[in-house]
């Protein structure tokens, strides 16, 4: 294996007496799609933000694209794109100017960035949009849109974080084709998830209980270890034993 | 009843546990007390006066002299050039200037014209108008000391009495002003503003569909308001008796209980405002525009509601805070009782039934 | 970058119909509302003359006292009771009182005292009005004099002549000197709280994560959000000038490049304290409170209302270090006296050090990574 995109060296953030994220260790490779899973409140979040840059380690390392996040936040930020669970594109902005903006703020410039955008805009079919406010489109489009902006200036990572809550199981496979065509284009994808069938479609999984990681593998040698039939039921095993709930 | 007592601990839990914008709910009164009685006064002092002396002789060097001596003016007598003291007052250094001809005392004795010319900057008004009357009484005091002590006859002299306020302090007229000031802000905005975002949140709604009167869910948010405005009204009596030296002239439950009208009629317009919007950054902007600044206008207590034209005289019956202004004038500074304030009581009331009675309607129209 | 960052800024704004419509239009529906209200000058003052002589030289007295233009008869009663009725109810400022036999006795003793009581709880006017009424007596009184006493009884008084000129304002109009003023609040409650809510709503919405998780620098970030509202301000401004000159016919005597200077530095000082508590907040409640805590200090103490000269040294310090009293007295300064740059110097200098502060201040306290 060539050298890991993401390195996590007993990462840890600690809000008070409260430890979110405890001393977690796990590489992920590039090109990888990674799952990251948990039940609510089992520090998935934190870890995550931790990765981008948001939030500074309390304790541990973690390299992202070969920066240090506690010392570097910025330089990694360079190398990754993201896309928050609370839907983050401006409202009140049309299609295109949101790719523009998102794009400007990235580096990109003309005429590289119109042709991005024309791109863009073709594969996902938006081109009738493009002048609507985003406010005014379905969800489901709105994080397609959402994600092809996060990887718009070509990240080596992109983080997700629960990117397809609310829609229906359609427009999920469509989301998640995106995922497989980006991930194909070499850029490793970072998600989390609660939908255990999108489990299933990620190359290796972490499952996360109590701030600690309790797992990590490939789904299929995952459901060979605990005995189970699916992902489902991996899950439930594991966080049967959650101390902590939302 | 038990489930009204749980609502309004709920409604506490939520505005006690924002500590930022309880400091300021309860910091706000007492800076305004400070600031109004302490430090904003329209008596001049301690004015930049430029004397220009071409007379140079003893009537203007006692004039002077008097001039240094009172409290109203620092004297600053340096020799300017007509440019150099239009510089000085383009910069602001000086706010008034007194000449004298040449050959000042002599025109005077001599029964010719003697005019001493003030020059004001007039940029500001009435502290010009104030200056220029203090410069002339001192200047005709001299003149009638000097004429001598004998008095010409048929001298009317007047005797004047200042009530209510002898010492001609600011602070009986603000701290009415204040407290009206206060509680629309704390009323109404916060009011408003509170039972939009349970609205923009979503969270109005579960409540709506509880098995419990909606009257009592909007009556339980005002609640703590309604204490929490009682609390200011205290604080700001307390340092108005303590700290002013304005204590309560007149009946002090009197007083509580025309406070606590008022608070309801602020509560109900705040429940009006919010039953007709539903966001946030519109509730506060016609709170802060809509209602804020009508009361600072036209509760008359900062601009004189006389000299207004009249149309703006007709809208200012329209704001509460006039009323309530008139109503604590009455009983605290000029300890009147409820014999003199309860046409204004009576206008008050009638307003608060009537926002409620319009809020209900909308809010249960919206209901059904 | 930073290109993006204003584009997206500008058409955020410009597409709000609600804020725009506040921005625009409250401000000169203020302008043109508020100094007709904020008149200060002291006239009309309710007066009652409580006359229980009804003498020629009384009723004499009372008309030069309705004609001098200060004072409103409200009542003309023979009964003190009546007046105090009048006082307590608000419909008399002034009572004087002229006693029995008040002609008959000041030939027979050749003095007589009339009694003035006086509603003080505004002690503006009350002072005011108390002296008017004095300055109005004497002049009756020089009158009765030059009528009754013979010529040649007493010699002629040497005259001193007092001649006040009113620099700048001959007419001691009270709008002229309110509206530079509330043109310079407008400015400052405009440029504040759209500043301070604008960070913290992206914060309520969230989207300021998708922000901090890019490259961009803190410094383009603050820039970008500083520049729209200070065009913004400007424009304003530009309204408010020519309402003044439209509905007051104010017309800067200044010069109106130094005039845009100053406000342009000034913008950059009020945008920076909005920005500077936008960091510091979680909700937009939060926000618009302590701006208008701010705001009211700065606003009372700024020298709209009362002479910074009256105020207690401590309080004149405050009002020093506050931007909104700098840009009250500059804009005054250009627009009433005409005054140059050099005069304007030192308040730009302190205006420029805010400005610098805050917004440094505001980068620092802005942080993307938590």
């Amino acid at each position: 294996m060539a050298q890991p995109i993401i390195q996590a060296d007993k990462l840890t953030k600690r809000f008070g007496d409260f430890v979110a994220t405890d001393a977690i260790t796990f590489d992920v490779a590039r090109g990888e799609i990674f799952g990251f899973l948990g039940a609510n409140g089992a520090g998935k979040t934190t870890a995550m933000r931790m990765l981008c840059g948001l939030s500074t380690p309390s304790s541990g390392h973690a390299q992202v694209a070969g920066f240090d996040v506690a010392t570097h936040p910025e330089d990694v930020k360079q190398n990754i794109g993201y896309m928050s669970q609370k839907f983050s594109l401006y409202e009140n902005l049309t299609v295109a100017e949101n790719i523009t903006f998102f794009g400007g703020i990235y580096g990109l410039r003309n005429p590289v960035l119109r042709e991005k955008r024309e791109q863009l805009l073709t594969r996902l079919g938006l081109h009738d949009v493009a002048g609507k406010h985003v406010g005014s489109l379905p969800l489901g489009w709105k994080q397609k849109l959402a994600f092809s902006v996060a990887i718009l200036h070509d990240p080596k990572i992109v983080f997700l974080d629960e990117p397809t809550g609310g829609v229906d199981p359609f427009t999920r496979r469509q989301f998640w084709d995106l995922l497989y065509h980006a991930a194909a284009q070499g850029i490793t994808v970072f998600v989390t998830t609660h939908y255990m069938d999108e489990a299933e479609y990620c190359n290796r999984v972490s499952i996360m209980v109590d701030g600690r990681l309790a797992a990590l593998d490939t789904p299929r040698r995952l459901k060979e270890l605990y005995g189970a039939a699916s992902m489902d039921d991996v899950f439930y095993t594991l966080a049967r034993g959650a101390q902590r709930g939302e | 009843m038990q489930q009204l007592a749980l609502f309004i601990r709920k409604e506490f839990i939520h505005v006690l546990r924002d500590r930022r914008t309880l400091l300021i709910l309860f910091g706000m009164p007492v800076m305004q007390i400070l600031i109004f009685g302490f430090a904003l006064s329209n008596e001049v002092k301690n004015a930049r006066l430029v004397v220009v002396d071409h007379g140079r002789d003893v009537a203007t060097t006692a004039l002077i002299a008097r001039l240094d001596a009172s409290r109203y003016f620092e004297v600053d007598q340096v020799a300017l050039s007509p440019k150099a003291l239009e510089a000085a007052f383009r910069r602001g250094d000086v706010k008034v200037a007194v000449v004298f001809p040449a050959r000042f005392y002599e025109r005077w004795q001599h029964g010719q014209e003697a005019t001493v010319q003030i020059i004001a900057d007039a940029s500001d008004p009435n502290t010009a108008n104030t200056l220029t009357q203090y410069v002339s009484a001192i200047v005709y005091d001299h003149a009638s000391e000097q004429r001598g002590v004998q008095a010409p006859p048929y001298g009317i002299r007047v005797e004047t009495r200042m009530l209510y306020n002898p010492q001609l302090e600011g602070a009986p007229n603000y701290v009415p002003g204040v407290m009206a000031l206060v509680l629309m802000l704390v009323c109404v905005m916060m009011t408003a503003v509170s039972i939009v975002r349970e609205k923009e949140t979503g969270t109005l709604e579960v409540l709506l569909v509880s098995p419990f009167r909606p009257v009592l869910v909007i009556v339980a948010k005002a609640v703590p308001y309604l204490l929490l405005s009682l609390v200011n009204v205290g604080s700001i009596l307390m340092l108005s008796t303590w700290a002013l030296g304005v204590p309560v002239q007149g009946n002090l439950f009197l007083l509580l209980a025309e406070s606590v009208l008022f608070i309801t009629t602020c509560l109900s317009l705040g429940i009006f405002i919010s039953v007709q919007t539903s966001s946030q950054q519109v509730a506060m902007l016609i709170s802060l525009m809509g209602m804020l600044l009508p009361t600072i206008l036209f509760s008359g207590f900062m601009f004189p509601i006389e000299n207004m034209p009249v149309p703006l005289q007709v809208i200012s019956n329209l704001v509460p805070a006039k009323w309530y202004y008139i109503i604590v004038k009455s009983i605290m500074i000029k300890g009147l009782g409820f014999a003199a304030v309860w046409k204004e009581t009576l206008i008050l009331a009638g307003m608060t039934a009537g926002w409620l009675i319009i809020s209900v309607k909308r809010f249960n129209i919206r209901l059904a | 970058m930073l290109f993006f960052l204003l584009q997206k800024e500008f058409k955020q704004i410009f597409r709000n119909r609600t804020i725009l419509a506040v921005v625009l239009v409250m401000p000169l529906i203020q302008l043109i509302v508020l100094p007709l209200a904020a008149d200060y000058e002291v006239k009309n003052i309710n007066l009652c003359i409580v006359d229980n002589d009804r003498s020629p030289e009384a009723q004499r007295l009372a008309q030069q006292l309705t004609a001098s233009g200060y004072f409103r008869l409200t009542g003309y009663t023979a009964s003190y009771r009546d007046a105090q009725a009048l006082l307590e109810a608000d419909r008399a400022d002034v009572v004087l009182t002229i006693p029995p036999h008040f002609g008959r006795a000041l030939v027979r003793d050749g003095q007589q005292t009339l009694s003035l009581a006086v509603n003080a709880i505004n002690g503006v006017k009350a002072g005011l009005g108390a002296a008017y009424i004095t300055t109005i007596l004497q002049t009756y009184n020089n009158a009765i004099r030059v009528q009754w006493i013979q010529p040649g009884r007493f010699p002629a008084a040497p005259i001193v002549k007092v001649a006040p000129v009113y620099w700048y304002n001959p007419f001691l109009n009270y709008r002229v000197f309110m509206v530079p003023g509330i043109l310079a609040v407008l400015v400052t409650m405009i440029g504040g709280f759209l500043s301070a809510l604008n960070i913290v709503q992206e914060k309520e919405v969230g989207t300021i994560e998708q922000i901090n998780v890019s490259p961009i620098k803190k410094h383009y970030f603050i820039l970008g959000k500083l520049l729209p509202f200070w065009v913004l301000g400007n424009v304003v401004f530009t309204l408010g000038l020519l309402v003044a000159r439209v509905v007051y016919g104010i017309v800067p005597m200044g010069s109106i490049p130094l005039l845009y200077g100053f406000v342009t530095l000034y913008l950059l000082a009020i945008l920076g304290l909005g920005l500077l508590i936008s960091t510091y907040c979680e909700t937009q409640q939060q926000a618009m409170l302590i701006t208008f805590f701010f705001m009211m200090i700065f606003i009372l103490l700024g020298g709209l209302f009362t002479p910074l000269d009256s105020m207690p040294t401590w309080a004149r310090a405050v009002a020093y270090a506050s931007p909104v009293t700098h840009l009250i007295a500059v804009m005054r300064m250009i627009i009433l006296k005409g005054s140059t740059a050099q005069d304007v110097l030192p308040a730009a200098a302190i205006v420029a050090t805010f400005a610098l502060i805050l917004n440094v201040w505001a980068i620092v306290n802005y942080r993307k990574t938590s």
